[in-house]
C-alpha cells in the first residue's frame, strides 16, 4: 500500500539550530543511566511546549508522576497500562471537535502518546491498531526496552531471540527468550499510515528530525525508539549510548523510516560489526554458546537483507531541499 | 515513604492533579550518586554531547560556553564521561 | 412544552444526546445498546450533531477515549451493554477518579455465561463500587429525561462526576413508546455550557493520573467518594429544576400503592411498572401493599430509603442480579444493611427476577405478596421462577 506523503510542512533540525529543552525535568526517578527517558526527553525537545503528552503505565509513567511532583512541563496524561492509543485518540477528537464548534482557538497542539514495549506489542496492540487504523493526527511513540522493566524484567514480545529475562529464563533445557522479537514497525506500517521510523538515541538528530517528520505528516506517526536498559539488560550504565549506537553498527537495530509505504533506510551501515561485539557487554546475553551467536548472527543478517529488499522494491523519494530549516 | 508528606483530602486538586509543572526539581536526585563527573575545560571542545546524552537533562551551557552538569540532580551514571570525544570529563568523588 | 411522539427509546436517547449538543461520542457496537450509537452516527454524518463520533475497536477504548476527551474539556458520550461495561471495567475506576463527567447509557443486559443478549441488571452490578452516579429509568419518557438531566448533574462542579443511566436492554431500548420531546433552545436553558475546571492544554499544564503513593492513595479516594455522596444534593436540585422546566417530576426514592402499607415492593427499573400493576390490582382486592421504586442507585439515598419503608412490616426486594455465594442480591443488601440494628426493622425478603430476559409478570408480582404476606419465604433470597424437579 503505498502513498504520496506531504511533508512540506516539515521543519527539519540541524546541528546549529536543536532545541535545547526537554519536556522532563529533572528529578525523575529513573534508573541511573536509563536511556528510555533520555530517548523521550529528546521527543519532547523536538516536539516543543505545544503537546499534550499521554502515557501508557510504565516505567516512564512512575519516575515521572510520582505524587505530589510531576516531570512534566507539558499536559500529561496517564490512564491505564494498554490504552495509550484510545486515549490518545479521544484527545486528539476532542481537540478536533472543540475547535470546529469554537470552543478553543489556535492550531491544535501535537498529541502525542508514550508507551513501553510491552504496552505496545502486546496488551496495547489492539488500542494501537485502532488508533492507526481510524487515521487519528497524533505521534505513538514506543520506547522498546526489550521486555517489562517496571515490573522486573519478564518477557515480553519484543523481548530479542536469546535473552534471558525473568520469565523467560536460560536454563538447561532453555536459551531464554526463544522466539524473535516482534516486529511493531512492520506491522504499523502495514496499517498504511504516512510515517513509521524507528530511532536510536544515539542518532539524536536524526530521531529528532523523524519526530519533526512525524509532526509533519496529515494523520498517525509511529515511532519506535531503541531504548537501553541497564538495569534489566545487565550492562554498564555508562555504556548506554555507545551501546545504542552498537545496536545499529551491528544491524541489530537498523534506522530506517517508512514514508507511505516506501523506504528510507537513514544509517546505512558499510561495513557492520559482529553481533558478537553488541551480545557480549550485556548479561542478559551472557549464557549463549558460540553456537547460538552464529543463529543469532543470521538471524541479524536475513532481517537486514529483507530491509533492503523492502527498501530496493519501495525506495522513498529523497528529501527535497524544500525543507524549511529554523535558526 | 519518607521524603513525601501526607496531603489532607480536602487540599488535594481535583482528581489528585499535580498542578505545578516540572515539580519534581524539588527532588535533588544527586544523592544517589557515588560517582560525578569533573570537567577538564583544557580538553574540552565545547561539543555539548555531554548535553545532549545526559538522562537526567541535567546539563547546560555556561557563559563561557562550557557544559555543566548540575550535581544536585547528576545521578552519576557516566554516559558524558563516555561518551566525550576528548576525555574531557572524568569521573571521580565529588568535591564537596 | 415540547410535542409527544410515538418513538424507539433508543431513538429518543439519540435525540436527547443530541439536544446536549455533545462534542464526543465514542462508542462500540453491542445488542442492545446499538440503536442508540447508530442513530448518533447518522445525527453527525448528516451535519445534524456537531460532534467527533470514534468508532473504537473495544469498549475498552471506548472508555479510554472517552476519558481522553472528557480530560481535554469535551462534552463526552458513549453506551454500552454488558460484556461491553465489562470490557471497560477497569477503566470505569478511573474516570472518577479524574472526575470526568462522562455521561454513558448503560442499556443493562446480562453477562456470560451463558451468553444472553436479553436484560438483566448484573452489568451494572458488576460495577456497583466504581464511583459512578448511576441512576436507573422504569420508561422510555424517563430514559429522555434523565439522559439530559444526567449531564447537568455530571458537569456541576460541586460534582464532576461521571454519570451512567441504565435503561432495561430490549425491555426499554427497543420499546416505541409516546415521548414527549423538547427542542434546543429549552434544553439550552436547561443545561448550561460545559465549564471544565482542568483541561490538558498547553497553557496551562497539569498533570493528570499520576502514581497514587500510599501517602495519598486514601485521600484522593476520599475526594471523589465525598463527591459522590455530594452529588445527592445536586441530583435533586436538578430533578427538581426539570420538574419546574418541564412539569416531569422525579425523586431519587419514589412511593405509590398504599400510604403506610404493611407489604411494600422494592424495585429498580423497569420491573417497576410492572409491579406497579400488580400492586394496582392488589389494593383492588383489598390488599395492604404498597411500592417503593429507587431510581438512584449509587449515591444511596439512604434517608429516603429508610423514611420511604418505615411503615412497612414486610419489605419485598427485588433484585435482577444474582451475587452468587453471597447472602442475598445487591439492592437487598443495601436495603437490610440499612435497616441493622433498628429496633423497628421490617421482616425483609429478597426475590431475585428476571434473569437473562426472564420475563416477570403481573401475576408473578401477585403470587410474590401472597407468599410474602402469609411468611413462606424462608430462605435469605429467592431465585424466582427457576424450574426444578423437585
Amino acid at each position: 500500500m503505498l502513498r504520496d506523503v506531504d511533508l512540506s510542512g516539515y521543519q527539519k533540525i540541524t546541528g546549529k539550530n536543536v532545541p535545547r529543552e526537554s519536556m522532563v525535568a529533572s528529578g525523575h526517578r529513573a534508573c541511573q543511566g536509563c536511556v528510555e527517558v533520555l530517548a523521550m526527553g529528546m521527543v519532547t525537545r523536538a516536539v516543543g511546549k505545544d503537546c499534550i503528552v499521554c502515557n501508557a503505565t510504565g516505567c516512564m509513567e512512575i519516575i515521572t508522576s510520582s505524587f505530589p511532583q510531576t516531570a512534566w512541563k507539558t499536559p500529561w496524561i496517564h490512564v491505564a497500562f494498554e490504552n495509550a492509543g484510545a486515549v490518545a485518540s479521544g484527545i486528539e477528537a476532542a481537540l478536533t471537535a472543540m475547535t470546529r464548534k469554537g470552543k478553543r482557538k489556535g492550531p491544535l497542539p501535537t498529541v502525542l502518546a508514550f508507551a513501553g514495549d510491552g504496552a505496545t506489542a502486546d496488551i496495547g496492540l489492539q488500542a494501537l491498531s485502532g488508533a492507526l487504523e481510524r487515521g487519528h493526527k497524533f505521534i505513538y511513540v514506543c520506547l522498546d526496552n526489550e521486555a517489562y522493566m517496571n515490573t522486573g524484567v519478564q518477557r515480553s514480545s519484543s523481548t530479542p531471540f536469546g535473552a534471558t529475562t525473568t520469565t523467560s529464563p536460560a536454563g538447561k533445557k532453555s536459551i531464554g527468550q526463544s522466539t524473535r522479537k516482534k516486529n511493531l514497525p512492520a506491522i504499523c506500517a502495514a496499517h498504511d499510515i504516512p510515517y513509521v521510523a524507528t530511532c536510536s538515541p544515539a542518532y539524536h538528530l536524526d530521531l529528532m528530525n523523524k519526530v519533526r517528520k512525524a509532526m509533519a505528516v496529515d494523520g498517525p506517526a509511529y515511532l519506535h525508539i531503541y531504548s537501553v536498559c541497564p538495569t534489566g539488560w545487565g550492562c554498564k550504565p555508562e555504556i548506554g549510548i555507545s551501546l545504542a549506537k552498537l545496536a545499529v553498527e551491528t544491524n541489530v537495530f537498523p534506522l530506517y523510516e517508512v514514508i507511505g509505504g516506501r523506504y528510507n533506510i537513514t544509517k546505512k551501515v558499510a561495513k557492520p560489526k559482529p553481533v558478537l561485539d553488541y551480545l557480549k557487554v550485556q548479561r542478559r546475553f551472557r549464557h549463549l554458546a558460540e553456537s547460538d551467536v552464529a543463529g543469532i548472527q543470521k538471524q541479524v543478517d536475513d532481517s537486514w537483507a529483507y530491509l533492503n529488499a523492502l527498501a530496493a522494491a519501495f525506495p522513498a523519494p529523497k528529501e527535497k531541499g524544500g525543507a524549511k530549516e529554523e535558526e | 515513604m519518607s521524603d513525601r508528606a501526607f496531603v489532607a483530602w480536602q487540599k488535594l486538586a481535583l482528581g489528585c492533579a499535580i498542578l505545578e509543572p516540572g515539580s519534581s526539581a524539588k527532588l535533588k536526585t544527586g544523592d544517589w550518586k557515588s560517582l560525578a563527573p569533573k570537567l577538564d575545560e583544557e580538553k574540552c571542545i565545547k561539543c555539548g554531547k555531554c548535553f545532549t546524552y545526559c538522562p537526567e537533562f541535567c546539563y547546560s551551557e555556561d557563559k563561557n560556553g562550557f557544559f555543566r552538569a548540575d550535581l544536585s540532580y547528576c545521578k552519576g551514571c557516566g554516559i558524558c564521561a563516555n561518551e566525550c570525544p576528548t576525555e574531557a570529563i572524568s569521573m571521580g568523588k565529588e568535591e564537596k | 412544552m415540547g410535542k409527544r411522539v410515538g418513538i424507539e427509546v433508543s431513538l429518543a436517547v439519540a435525540e436527547a444526546v443530541k439536544l446536549c449538543d455533545v462534542d464526543v461520542v465514542s462508542a462500540y457496537p453491542i445488542t442492545p445498546q446499538t440503536h442508540i450509537v447508530e442513530e448518533l452516527s447518522h445525527y453527525v454524518a448528516n451535519g445534524d450533531l456537531d460532534a467527533a463520533f470514534i468508532p473504537v475497536e473495544s469498549e475498552h477504548s471506548a472508555m479510554s477515549a472517552a476519558v481522553g476527551s472528557s480530560a481535554t474539556g469535551a462534552r463526552t458520550y458513549t453506551a454500552t451493554s454488558a460484556q461491553g461495561l465489562a470490557l471497560m471495567h477497569e477503566i470505569m475506576f478511573i474516570a472518577p477518579s479524574m472526575r470526568l463527567p462522562i455521561v454513558m447509557t448503560i442499556a443493562n443486559r446480562s453477562l456470560s455465561g451463558p451468553i444472553s443478549i436479553w436484560n438483566d441488571h448484573s452489568d451494572i452490578m458488576a460495577e456497583r463500587d466504581t464511583g459512578w452516579i448511576q441512576i436507573f429509568c422504569e420508561n422510555g419518557q424517563e430514559s429522555f429525561d434523565l439522559t439530559i438531566c444526567a449531564f447537568r448533574i455530571a458537569e456541576d462542579k460541586r460534582v464532576l462526576l461521571p454519570v451512567g443511566v441504565n435503561m432495561d436492554g430490549f425491555i426499554l431500548t427497543h420499546m416505541i413508546e409516546p415521548i414527549e420531546f423538547m427542542d434546543k433552545a429549552e434544553v439550552k436553558a436547561f443545561l448550561p455550557d460545559y465549564k471544565p475546571q482542568l483541561t490538558l492544554n498547553p497553557k496551562k499544564p497539569v498533570s493528570m493520573g499520576p502514581v497514587g503513593v500510599p501517602e495519598v492513595y486514601m485521600e484522593a479516594k476520599k475526594q471523589y467518594e465525598q463527591a459522590l455522596w455530594d452529588s445527592k444534593d445536586v441530583v435533586k436540585e436538578v430533578l427538581a429544576a426539570w420538574g419546574k422546566h418541564t412539569g416531569r417530576k422525579y425523586a431519587m426514592v419514589e412511593c405509590n400503592g398504599k400510604k403506610k402499607a404493611k407489604t411494600v415492593f422494592v424495585t429498580m427499573g423497569s420491573l417497576g411498572e410492572t409491579a406497579m400493576t400488580a400492586v394496582d390490582n392488589l389494593i383492588a382486592a383489598k390488599q395492604d401493599v404498597g411500592q417503593v421504586r429507587l431510581r438512584l442507585w449509587r449515591p444511596f439515598p439512604k434517608e429516603e430509603m429508610k423514611k420511604a419503608l418505615k411503615d412497612a412490616a414486610k419489605v419485598v426486594v427485588i433484585d435482577r442480579a444474582l451475587s452468587p455465594g453471597g447472602v442475598c442480591g445487591p439492592v437487598a443488601t443495601e436495603i437490610k444493611s440499612l435497616f441493622y440494628g433498628d429496633k423497628n426493622a421490617p421482616k425483609i425478603y429478597n426475590i431475585v427476577a428476571g434473569l437473562g430476559g426472564r420475563d416477570v409478570s403481573v401475576k408473578d408480582f401477585e403470587e410474590m405478596y401472597a407468599l410474602a404476606k402469609g411468611g413462606k419465604i424462608k430462605d435469605d433470597y429467592v431465585i424466582w421462577g427457576v424450574k426444578s424437579n423437585a
